[in-house]
């Protein structure tokens, strides 16, 4: 048992999302589902944070901004895609200027599915998503030696248009 | 001096430290109708710090956080040794003056900011510091903490102008709402995360047990003035950190230039008449 399943701090980033996931994320900050007591922060910043939650879509515009986050956070590190949107896309997946989920551009470890995901179930995904911290810390490799790379680097096949 | 308290309070420090701030979270938590978290919180908050990966953007941020907290501890222990009182509030500022250089050190926006806004934090509290200190040196003739500690002469009585203008500052001095413009500490982000934007990993988790080194040294400050009477001194000291929570739970921030124009005015009104009172009632209590 490490604190990291103690003490997650979360950086959430709205990916075109129409605010409604948004808005079920922050009742879970409020005194009804009070995650603070569970040790869960919400920080503004990736260089703080070990849990990075996505809501909404990934488009041209905000995917370079989806990578960046992910790339600024410090290992271990988990994803959370919040939302059908973020999930695969949704409603919107076949827009043009959509590209899916979220897993299109940074790997994704806990999918909440949900139009909007309910505040129960983001608690749930959230703490699904502490057990792959633990585990990925186990995988870590010892502190002061190359860090190993996480994901492939986006590539054009994946961009909007490819599957046409 | 004495070097045993020294010593006790670099190893017990951050442990009071950590549960001040627990028990602080959790106060904070109920005030707000929530449950809160559990009041070893910050202990797990800084052990899972230490078990992230060291991101830094500049190598020499970590020379400026290892020489913040040993400067910090350095003051705290200074205080707590008995050691004089000016010198204390120099290795203060001194390990306060590192912090900003860490900030400044990455080159980040945010990070710049935070650490303009630090330095601006700095010149609102020092004067009235400097002030507390003159004002116990007037009316226990010492700048010795161990002579204040042990006079018999009811310090915040004859200086409670003094006082009130020091509880001003030690809102800003322990990161509080009105006044946490620097490192915006509870989940306000407008500049991210001010002066601790560019820190994560270890480096955060020593900024943190700084931050506890702080507090306890900031409270031992608050002993002082009722150093006459221990009983007193410990009941004071827990009142004035829950009036710290009160106040940090029911005021929004204000703007930089409020925090520096108040706390100016705050010390040149009760710090400057209370010590021109003592002066001529007591005739310079000479």
């Amino acid at each position: 048992m490490t604190y990291l399943a103690k003490s997650p701090w979360i950086i959430h980033y709205d990916a075109s999302s129409c605010n409604g996931c948004d808005i079920e994320i922050l009742a879970c900050l409020t005194p009804m589902y009070d995650v603070e007591r569970f040790g869960i922060i919400n920080t503004g910043n990736p260089k703080h944070a070990d849990i990075f939650v996505v809501t909404g879509s990934i488009n041209e515009q905000n995917r370079e901004i989806v990578e960046n986050i992910y790339n600024q956070m410090p290992d271990p590190k988990v994803v959370v895609a919040v939302g059908i949107c973020a999930t695969s896309g949704g409603v919107f997946r076949e827009c043009y200027n959509v590209m899916g989920g979220t897993d299109k551009v940074i790997p994704v470890d806990v999918y909440v599915p949900g139009c909007a995901a309910r505040p129960e179930s983001i608690i749930d995904g959230i703490v699904k998503a502490l057990g792959i911290l633990e585990e990925k810390r186990k995988n870590m490799p010892a502190q002061g030696s190359a860090t190993v790379p996480h994901h492939k680097p986006h590539t054009n096949a994946d961009a909007p248009g490819g599957t046409q | 001096m004495n070097i045993l308290w020294a010593i006790i309070f670099v190893l017990v420090a951050p442990v009071v430290g950590g549960l001040i701030a627990g028990i602080d979270r959790k106060i904070t938590a109920h005030m707000q109708g929530r449950v809160g978290p559990s009041i070893l919180q910050p202990f797990w908050d800084v052990g899972k710090l230490f078990e992230k990966e060291n991101a830094v953007v500049n190598e020499t941020q970590i020379f400026y956080v290892v020489c913040y907290i040993i400067f910090m501890a350095f003051t705290g222990a200074l205080f707590f040794a008995g050691g004089d009182l000016l010198l204390v509030i120099f290795a203060l500022t001194l390990a306060q003056v590192f912090l900003v250089l860490g900030a400044f050190a990455a080159n980040s926006p945010y990070s710049y900011i935070g650490a303009e806004r630090e330095l601006l934090q700095i010149m609102a509290y020092e004067p009235m510091v400097i002030l507390t200190a003159v004002g116990m040196f007037v009316v226990t003739k010492s700048f010795n903490v161990a002579d204040i500690a042990a006079s018999t002469t009811p310090v915040v009585l004859l200086i409670p102008g003094i006082f009130l203008g020091f509880l001003y500052v030690l809102t800003i001095k322990l990161r509080k709402s009105p006044f946490d413009i620097s490192t915006s500490h509870h989940a306000h982000q407008e500049i991210v995360k001010g002066v601790t934007t560019e820190f994560s990993g270890p480096s955060l988790g020593l900024i943190e047990i700084t931050h506890w080194y702080e507090t306890v040294f900031l409270l031992g400050f608050v002993w002082l003035f009722f150093g006459f009477n221990p009983v007193i001194a410990v009941i004071a000291v827990i009142v004035v950190y829950l009036l710290e929570i009160l106040i940090d739970n029911t005021n929004a921030r204000v703007k930089w230039q409020l925090a520096v124009k108040s706390s100016w005015l705050i010390a040149a009104v009760v710090g400057v008449v209370n010590l021109a009172a003592l002066y001529f009632l007591a005739g310079g209590v000479r």
